[in-house]
């Protein structure tokens, strides 16, 4: 088995509202698949329906060789899911928390895994402290230790790195690269560009249809914009001005420079043109990277996607 | 097979919840203290047979006769005198302030009348607006003064004293000899007191894993809705037995409280009850959404309890339609038990009608709650 999951046609109805629409995803084994969106995409909701938390109204598929709707507790033993919020318990102490997850998947060894736990952590002076009282960092990596206890072969982790500071942020990514190269599957949320970068795969969503997916390093071409990068003297005054002109979908500030990036290349490139005769500015043609990518995914409107969409279609 | 049963799992739940109500001292200490304020207040300040109300007297005459009539009423310890009015004005004004709750009236020419045979009337003008605090002693005056009459009029003049009536009634107080209120309050507050802690708790303990968002990861792991309402209701059945134990023990030595029937059929009996309320309070905790929406329908359902029950007011005098709205009750039913058993000395085949009802109400209410348990987030 060398998918871990595949599910198709995921679909999650509230009210009239469909929160995921028409999902179709391939996960294989030891990948670190990245789900980027806005805030209300749906990435919650599909994590969710992945590990049997939600039953999906509509589409089927299987997680770890089990089926999502009937399997859902076999799913569960073999799954570590570290939630957006703190969701381990406040009022009981660090090894309280990491004893009681261990029963709960019915670890074997629990007493010298949990010891083993804390020393990773560096927590083994502190496990008789209150959960309550760690600081966002400390109880981001308590919530991971926990959901790694029963060697799960999937790791899904929404939003993990919320509120958590740069330095612990790249400790936490450092431990995702060591367990994928163990072979374990990590399907990450994130809405931070530099975690996305960090993905072997990106699947983009937005209100709830999956828009692009693909290796990290294709999805500037999947896009396909066009990026200029212009340098000189008031930039702010030519940042304003440029926006309106046809042919332009974003101008976004990189230091003391603008990239103007445009997805008609026929009206993109004569907007160039007409502004490297103004002569004021020095102008030099850039190959799209993943940051304006996403800046443009996540600034965009539905209509931007279709419009997109037609044109990756059609090219 | 993975659909089974764990002991482990079940064990992990039940250890985490009593570490966490050993943390939380203001529930602890609720658990605890409750059922003693509960009973001091209502073993104490209760009294449905109020004695030593401020009376006012009018004297429209005075002798031997009004003399032994006062004194009677005194006597009676349901009157406190106060002092005298000088007229009828002055009176209703006490009243009507709550000055006193009575005025007594001895009419003009009071002692000759009754020399004559005339048979002049004493007046009890009462502050009917609360009819439990003055219903006791109004209906005791008349006895008061006929006693009081025949003990003044002896020798020749014992002819003036009406015969007595051709016959008597003779009531005889079974079970609670000297009246006494906390001998009727005290049985049936455990029912209310057991009803108030253990749905409050169980519901407010479930909602409180949604609210706090570790509902979450707690489905998330492996674990049957089973396991995880067995965990945590287990460790507040143990709550129930040491309220019972303090609350029986206060009983005993604060108020003298008998202990009449089969412990057997009490400790049967409130096994059950203790446990249809836990599986209120869990039906509560799938319905509501936040903590104060659970303890918002805890109270919905104590309301009733206090109220319907028969612990404030006799069951057989409410009409038609609310004993059948009492009798899905639980407390009712544990309310009669109690009684039955700590005061009439009832045996385990005396409460059957009453276990028969907490079982169904037991099975409705755990089958609702099974159904409506989510093992997912839907």
């Amino acid at each position: 088995m060398t998918e871990v999951i595949a599910v198709t046609g995921l679909t999650k109805i509230y009210g009239t509202k469909r929160v995921v629409d028409d999902f179709d995803i391939t996960v294989p084994r030891g990948a670190i698949y990245g789900f980027l969106g806005p805030n209300g995409s749906g990435k919650t909701t599909t994590i969710r329906m992945l590990c049997g938390l939600l039953t999906p109204d509509a589409g089927q598929g299987t997680c770890l060789g089990y089926d999502i709707r009937a399997q859902a507790d076999r799913i569960k033993e073999q799954v570590g899911y570290m939630t957006q919020k703190f969701s381990l318990y406040e009022d009981l102490s660090i090894r309280e928390n990491l004893d009681f997850i261990g029963r709960m998947y019915r670890v074997r060894d629990r007493g010298a895994r949990v010891a083993a736990a804390l020393d990773d952590l560096g927590l083994a002076n502190r496990a008789g402290q209150l959960a309550g009282t760690l600081s966002g960092g400390w109880k981001q990596r308590l919530a991971l230790a926990a959901c790694l206890l029963h060697d799960p072969k999937l790791l899904l982790l929404d939003e993990p790195t919320a509120g958590v500071d740069p330095k612990a942020r790249r400790d936490f990514w450092d431990e995702i690269r060591r367990l994928s190269g163990q072979g374990v599957t990590v399907l990450v949320s994130t809405h931070y560009m530099d975690e996305a970068v960090q993905c072997d795969r990106i699947a983009y969503i937005a209100y709830g249809k999956k828009l692009i997916d693909g290796p990290s390093a294709d999805i500037p071409k999947q896009v396909g914009l066009e990026t200029w990068r212009v340098e000189g003297p008031d930039l702010a005054a030519l940042e304003v001005r440029v926006k309106t002109m046809p042919g332009i979908v974003q101008v976004a500030r990189f230091g003391a420079s603008l990239h103007v990036s445009g997805t008609d290349k026929q009206a993109f490139e004569n907007t160039i043109e007409t502004l490297k005769a103004e002569g004021t500015h020095r102008w030099s043609e850039q190959v799209a990277g993943l940051e304006e990518a996403f800046i443009y995914l996540m600034a965009g409107s539905r209509d931007n996607f279709a419009a997109t969409e037609d044109k990756v279609g059609s090219s | 097979m993975s659909s089974m049963f764990s002991i482990g799992r079940f064990a992990a739940v039940l250890i985490k919840e009593f570490i966490q109500m050993r943390r939380d001292r203001v529930t602890f200490a609720m658990m605890i203290g409750l059922p003693i304020v509960q009973l001091m207040l209502f073993g104490f300040a209760i009294n449905a047979d109020p004695r030593h109300l401020p009376t006012l007297i009018e004297l429209g005459d005075n002798g031997p006769i009004t003399r032994a009539v006062i004194a009677g009423m005194q006597n009676s310890d349901y009157f406190d005198f106060l002092g005298t009015v000088g007229g009828e004005a002055e009176g209703n004004e006490a009243l009507r302030q709550g000055g006193a709750n009575f005025v007594v009236v001895i009419p003009p020419n009071f002692e000759r009348d009754v020399m004559r045979g005339h048979r002049p009337e004493v007046l009890l003008d009462a502050d009917a607006s609360d009819p439990s605090a003055v219903g006791g002693a109004a209906g005791a005056l008349g006895g008061i003064v006929q006693v009081a009459i025949s003990e003044t009029f002896n020798g020749p003049l014992a002819g003036i004293v009406s015969p007595p009536p051709p016959f008597s009634v003779i009531v005889h107080r079974q079970y609670n000899p000297e009246g006494k209120t906390s001998t009727n309050i005290v049985p049936g507050l455990l029912a209310i007191i057991l009803s108030m802690t253990m749905v409050m708790i169980t519901a407010v303990a479930i909602v409180k894993e949604t609210e706090r968002g570790t509902m979450e990861m707690l489905i998330a792991t492996p674990v049957r809705p089973l396991e995880v309402m067995l965990g945590k209701i287990l460790p507040y059945v143990f709550v129930g037995y040491v309220q019972t134990i303090v609350f029986l023990s206060a009983a005993y030595l604060v108020f003298n409280v008998p202990f009449e029937g089969s412990k057997l059929a009490f400790f049967v009996g409130f096994n059950l009850f203790i446990v249809v309320n836990l599986a209120l309070g869990f039906l509560i905790s799938t319905a509501a959404r936040s903590q104060m929406q659970a303890m918002q329908l805890s109270f919905f359902t104590i309301l009733p309890s206090i109220l319907l029950s028969g612990f404030m007011f006799p069951f057989a005098g409410m009409p038609g339609w609310a004993q059948f709205l009492g009798q899905g009750v639980p407390a009712t039913h544990f309310l009669r038990i109690t009684r039955k058993v700590m005061l009439k000395g009832a045996e385990t085949g005396d409460i059957m009608p009453e276990m028969g009802a907490l079982v169904v109400t037991l099975l409705v209410v755990s089958a609702i709650a099974m159904l409506r348990y989510r093992q997912t987030l839907d």
